[in-house]
């Protein structure tokens, strides 16, 4: 079924009586081409351009739960390009590009919607490194422009502008930055890899892989073995687990994230604003919701929720910045498992084992690469070769220490990012 | 999240800042390759479960401290002195991946 607004209009009138599911329900085949752990945004892409770019079909995603239920559901939804370094300049600005193209792509309302994010400076230094940054961007080929004080109070009058510790000094203004409805982005490439004929099997835990003589064969799953000669294990912050299952130890640290979301208000922030001095962020979703995060809590942690230090100094951030959010009630909290590198980039490569590969070590930021990810994903599995704008993230960048990606310059070393 | 120290009793986790696996108790020796130091430096175990970690106590008596905690539950199931715990660096967790 395609979606257009003729569609919208001939459902209204018919009593809606002709929407199809999205995708099919299917049972596992015996034996696929190759074969993608996880059913996350990753995942999905991966299966999609597997399928769209390079003809492969006799695939399947193997997902444990249900499709958008991982951290592709819970995050706070960032889609931006202003990365420093060579590899990750050039993967985000491939993916910023993509998600422009998105929508019609997949002939799904993904809610994309560049409205532009300002990062906030406080003091003279800040400015200088927004502008380096800023030029950073420009040359990569994206936009970056350097506001002055006066055009940060027009954009967002609600903020704090003058604490006496932050007065702002002005802003980092990436116009294409925004944020897109994440749960919209998980289903459109779901579909998307459905029509091309692509197996989204679902309740389906990859529990064993199935390696002889250094060759991958297949996978174990609760929904019994399956045969393939190319398997992607592409399950965030699960890498540690699936990896562990082909004998492998990889350079990661499961961490929590957690994020906030008050009740629906009125239109007051218009742009994805961040307060890095805070280490706090904050849009305002189309339902008039505040969504803002922090930090992460730092110590490693599967349980998808975090603890009260953590909301506690996110919500003092976020009075600093904009007090009358205090008078707004924070109706959820929850938090994701995030697949935390030395370095803080990701991790995209072949592995020892022919025919397994691996995609991880997204951190916190692993939204915004969706489309990218499944891009350069599908091109290394399908060619054996990695994609230019990905062929940095080698998984052996940390035992040489050639090409570590350490955007804050913090070291390559855990729980510093 | 509360620690119990063994020097300053139930704390807040706030007193706390965390290292990692506790690994870090040992090192490789000086003639171990770069494959050993990897292992030490960048690859985990990172255990769905019971898992044996480096806490400082950084507000508080300023110890290093052994914690073993679940990290499905956050549970703590034991705290010691650094000092006192057994220098074997391998995660005692082998298996407990959940
Ligand atoms: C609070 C929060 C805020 C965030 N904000 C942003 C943001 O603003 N911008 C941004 O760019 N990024 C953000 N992120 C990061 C982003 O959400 C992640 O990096 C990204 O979603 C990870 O990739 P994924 O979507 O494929 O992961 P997931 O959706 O977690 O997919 C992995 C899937 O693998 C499945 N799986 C695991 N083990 C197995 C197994 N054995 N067998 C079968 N299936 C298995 C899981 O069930 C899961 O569905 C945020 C994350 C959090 C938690
Ligand atoms: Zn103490």
């Amino acid at each position: 079924m395609r979606f257009s607004a003729l569609r919208v209009l001939k459902e209204g009138l018919t009593g809606n009586k002709g929407w199809t599911p999205h995708w099919r329900d299917p049972a596992p085949k015996p034996e696929y081409d190759a074969i993608i752990i996880g059913g996350g945004g990753h995942g999905l892409s991966t299966a999609y351009y597997l399928a769209k770019n390079h003809g492969m079909t006799n695939i399947a995603v193997l997902e444990k739960g249900y499709i958008g239920g991982g951290n592709v559901g819970r995050n706070t939804t960032i889609v931006r390009a202003n990365y420093g370094l060579e590899g990750n300049s050039q993967f985000y600005s491939h993916s910023l590009k993509l998600w422009e193209g998105l929508e019609q792509d997949l002939n799904y309302n993904a809610m994309m919607s560049q409205r532009g994010i300002i990062n906030l400076f406080h003091s003279d230094g800040q400015r200088d490194a927004a502008a380096r940054r800023a030029n950073m961007m420009i040359s990569q080929g994206d936009d970056a422009e350097l506001l002055d004080k006066h055009t940060v109070r027009k954009l967002l009058p609600n903020l704090n502008h003058d604490n006496i510790r932050f007065p702002i000094y002005g802003g980092l203004y990436h116009k294409r930055g925004g944020t897109a409805r994440h749960d919209a982005v998980a289903w459109g490439f779901a579909r998307g890899a459905d029509q091309r004929g692509v197996d989204l099997i679902q309740n389906c835990e990859v529990t064993g892989i199935d390696i002889e003589n250094g060759v991958v064969k297949g996978v174990q799953t609760t929904r019994g073995a399956i045969k393939a000669k190319k398997v992607g294990m592409v399950v965030a912050g699960r890498s540690g687990q699936v990896a562990a299952m082909a004998g492998m130890r990889l350079p990661v640290e499961s961490h929590v994230l957690q994020a906030f979301v008050t009740e629906g208000l009125k239109p007051c922030v218009d742009h994805v604003v961040t307060f890095g001095m805070g280490h706090m962020y904050m849009s305002q979703s189309d339902k008039g919701g505040l969504v803002f995060g922090g930090d992460l809590d730092f110590y490693a942690s599967y349980a998808q929720r975090g603890n009260l230090p953590t909301k506690e100094h996110v919500m003092e951030a976020a009075m600093c910045l904009m007090p009358q959010i205090g008078k707004a009630r924070v109706l959820r909290s929850w938090g994701g498992i995030m697949d935390m590198s030395p370095d803080g980039s990701f991790i995209m490569d072949k592995t020892q084992v022919d025919g397994l590969f691996v995609n991880t070590g997204w951190c916190y930021g692993g939204f915004k690469a969706v489309p990218a990810s499944g891009y350069c994903m599908a091109h290394l599995m399908a060619t054996g070769q990695p994609h230019e704008v990905a062929a940095r993230h080698r998984l052996d960048r940390f035992e040489t220490g050639r090409g570590l990606m350490d955007e804050e310059a913090s070291g390559s070393q855990h729980n510093l990012h | 999240m509360r620690i119990a120290c063994p020097l300053c009793g139930e704390r807040d986790s706030r007193e706390f800042s965390y290292k990692g696996a506790a690994l870090a108790l040992g090192y490789p020796s000086e003639e171990a390759g770069f494959e050993a130091w990897d292992d030490y430096l960048h690859k985990r175990d990172n255990p769905a479960g019971p898992t044996r970690e480096l806490w400082y106590h950084g507000s508080g008596c300023t110890a290093w401290l052994v914690v073993t905690r679940n990290t499905m539950t956050h549970e703590i199931l034991s705290v010691e002195l650094a000092e006192d715990a057994p220098e074997s660096a391998q995660e005692n967790t082998q298996g407990a991946n959940a």
